[in-house]
């Protein structure tokens, strides 16, 4: 379809206000200007989103939506245009935005947040879905996992052509694929199973009977080969699998992907079984766009981090170790990935509450920190409900000597480079809002370029 | 000496991190010299009345709540011979609901309660979401905590409520009181969790176990620095966008 000079006048004038705003210094300004067009014209998006000659992808899920997309984007950059929402505005504002950029795109991905799918899937109409994994996260925001997944349901089925692409090792995600063909994903090596299903799990309970599941191998929270004793409710059949998976501690993580497209060895730079999940994903959606499986294994070893995501930032003689922290079973990986590496004697941790932590903070005392606590001879525990982080070590038992309470940010990160030695690496986690504000701070400091300034 | 809990449902019942209650009473337990022994009880399991010290019930989404409802049903004699008996119970969010008579979701679909609480909860049309502060006047103190409920739980005339909202919702954000207590039976919306920001209620919690437990029921104070901090922070939030849609 060719763009209409009317689409044409509004892209100019609302991609104005995204320049105004950045050089009012309001941040990247990356939603301003698609806040205004959903206000004004909410069928803009679905107009902009319908000139994109290959269509679009989404990518959804509780954890790993911004690493996942950002790994199909990687896998698709020699071969395509890409519109895509990296700066992780994943509302329909933030998508709208990324819409009136993306003239010459081809193709647009967008990570999307959970509750935004169906509305988002409403106006893009996408060939293809990406549905990762859910998880309790912000109940005071979304509501209870249930209700979203409700939604999910109802979206996917007013998308009769898309193509899915689904986690089969999360009970809601996989079932998803109940009476429809869908490209099915999951791992396949029982060897690094958890010995229990963890605290975080969610769905432990048959969505069709209520009984409890039973797992041959529960890989990260409620994530594995499930079965209902009861009714029998199972895993359904894997399309796409991860075996043979090797963790280097913090260096990446090797695994066999194993497709009907064929089989092949993937090195990713990324650490952790939380990161073969994403990997998988993303892998999975481009073998469902048609990309070569060799383009597929390239791309995804290409993949360094997205931003704030296992991102290291040299800042002097040290370097940070910057891992967003925001819900349990998020937490839980970053915690064990950590420690299964070499725990931190000393850590920042930061937990803000604002509307994109969750105003909730209750759910850090769902996360299981004591294998962190067990090596930490300092934590600086930062951000709005700092003295709460510290409360949750403290209850863990952590020494409440060894606790230092700093709420501000940028006094907090120095006092932990402070004890951190030359050469050394800070481990800091911060909550969403803490993680967007450290970042702040490292570039205004010279040490990473700006996210919006880096080219899609 | 030792205090014995009997956690309700703790694989179903435990989404508002019931847990960090639990570990801030086996803490402060600890640093008085007694011990916490928890026990779970689960679906199936039988309730032996005088064997245990404190009952502790959290919090579910509608879909636990209603795998646990019918099961608290046949407990539900027991549960009342051991509050009858002295027995403390602390209950959460979901939890509070069931033990009040019934619990009417957003469906019209009704869950039967045990009545160990005089209230009675329908689901109303919209989520009372956000922070509280409640000023619980017959312990000279207040309780700084979050609530997420579409529950509006009333209480039957007569019954005490656990405090007055300050800021926030409350029980059904028109009563301006919220939870509700009876004998040794306290029941509550607020989690965030509940007890590590509000110690004062913890050691009354374990004090009040204490008594069934035929023990001493002083305890001594403990510095609380952190949690002072963090129930400031609370009441703060509580103040500036408590009881706000």
């Amino acid at each position: 379809m060719r763009p209409s000079v009317a689409l044409f006048v509004e892209s100019s004038v609302f991609r104005g206000v995204g320049a105004l705003s950045r050089a009012a210094g309001r941040g990247g300004g990356t939603t301003l200007p698609g806040k205004l067009l959903w206000k004004l014209d909410p069928k803009a998006i679905d107009r902009l989103a319908a000139r994109l000659p290959q269509g679009s992808v989404l990518v959804s899920a509780t954890n790993g939506k911004t690493t996942s997309a950002a790994m199909v984007a990687e896998i698709l950059r020699p071969r395509l245009r890409v519109a895509h929402n990296s700066a992780g505005a994943n509302l329909v504002s933030g998508i709208a935005s990324t819409l009136l950029h993306a003239d010459r795109a081809e193709l647009g991905l967008f990570e999307v947040d959970e509750a935004a799918l169906p509305e988002v899937a409403r106006r893009v109409r996408p060939r293809a879905l990406l549905l990762g994994n859910l998880f309790r996260d912000q109940l005071d925001r979304y509501g209870e996992l249930e209700a979203v997944a409700t939604r999910w349901r109802e979206a996917v089925a007013e998308l009769p052509d898309a193509e899915l692409v689904l986690n089969g090792d999360d009970p809601q995600v996989g079932d998803l694929a109940r009476d429809r063909s869908a490209r099915v994903f999951g791992l396949d090596d029982p060897r690094l199973a958890r010995p229990a299903l963890q605290h975080a799990a969610d769905s432990k309970y048959c969505l069709r009977c209520g009984a409890p599941y039973e797992y041959a191998a529960a890989y990260v929270g409620h994530l594995g080969d499930y079965r209902c004793p009861r009714c029998g409710h199972a895993r359904p059949p894997l399309d796409v699998r991860a075996c043979e998976i090797e963790l280097h501690g913090l260096d990446g993580v090797g695994f066999t992907l194993a497709a009907t497209e064929g089989t092949a060895r993937v090195e990713l730079a990324l650490p952790g079984l939380y990161n073969v999940y994403n990997a998988l994903g993303a892998g999975s959606l481009a073998l469902t766009l048609g990309v070569p499986l060799a383009e597929v294994v390239a791309g995804l070893e290409r993949f360094s981090a997205a931003f704030g995501r296992f991102e290291r930032i040299e800042v002097g003689d040290r370097r940070l170790l910057l891992l967003l922290v925001k819900n349990p079973a998020g937490a839980n990986e970053v915690v064990r990935t950590l420690v299964e590496a070499r725990a931190p004697s000393v850590a920042v941790l930061a937990l803000n509450d604002g509307v994109a932590d969750g105003r909730d903070v209750s759910w850090i005392w769902d996360v299981d920190f004591e294998p962190l606590i067990a090596g930490l001879e300092r934590l600086v525990a930062t951000g709005s409900r700092a003295a709460e982080l510290a409360l949750r070590f403290a209850y863990g038992g952590l020494d409440r000597d060894r606790i230092e309470v700093i709420p501000q940010l940028e006094e907090a990160l120095d006092r932990g480079l402070e004890l951190t030695p030359p050469g050394g690496e800070l481990t800091l986690l911060p909550t969403y809002t803490a993680m967007l504000a450290l970042r702040k701070i490292a570039v205004a400091r010279g040490h990473v370029t700006n996210y919006w300034e880096s080219t899609a | 000496m030792k205090i014995r809990v009997g956690h309700l449902y703790p694989d179903y019942l435990n989404i508002y991190a019931d847990r960090g209650n639990i570990a801030v009473l086996a803490e402060r337990a600890r640093l008085r010299g007694h011990e916490l022994d928890v026990r779970a009880l689960g679906i199936g399991d039988s309730v032996a009345t005088g064997e245990i010290d404190l009952y502790y019930i959290g919090g579910g989404q509608d879909r636990e709540q209603a795998l646990v409802a019918h099961d608290l049903v046949e407990k539900a004699a027991a549960l009342h011979d051991a509050a009858d008996q002295g027995a403390a119970f602390l209950a959460v969010c979901g939890g509070y609901q069931l033990l009040g008579r019934s619990y009417r979701d957003v469906a019209g679909d009704e869950l039967p309660g045990i009545g160990l609480l005089p209230l009675s909860t329908i689901a109303g049309p919209r989520r009372m979401i956000g922070d509280v502060l409640i000023d619980c006047d017959w312990a000279g103190e207040t309780i700084a905590g979050f609530e997420n409920h579409a529950g509006q739980t009333i209480l039957e005339e007569g019954a005490e409520p656990l405090g007055r909202v300050v800021f926030g919702f409350g029980n059904d954000g028109s009563s301006g009181v919220e939870g509700c207590r009876w004998k040794r039976v306290y029941g509550t919306y607020l989690h965030g969790p509940l007890l590590p920001r509000n110690p004062w209620f913890a050691d009354h919690i374990l004090a009040e176990a204490l008594a069934h437990a035929g023990g001493q029921t002083e305890l001594a104070p403990l510095g609380d620095e952190l949690e002072r901090d963090a129930h400031a922070v609370a009441a703060d939030r509580a103040r500036a966008r408590g009881g706000r849609v």
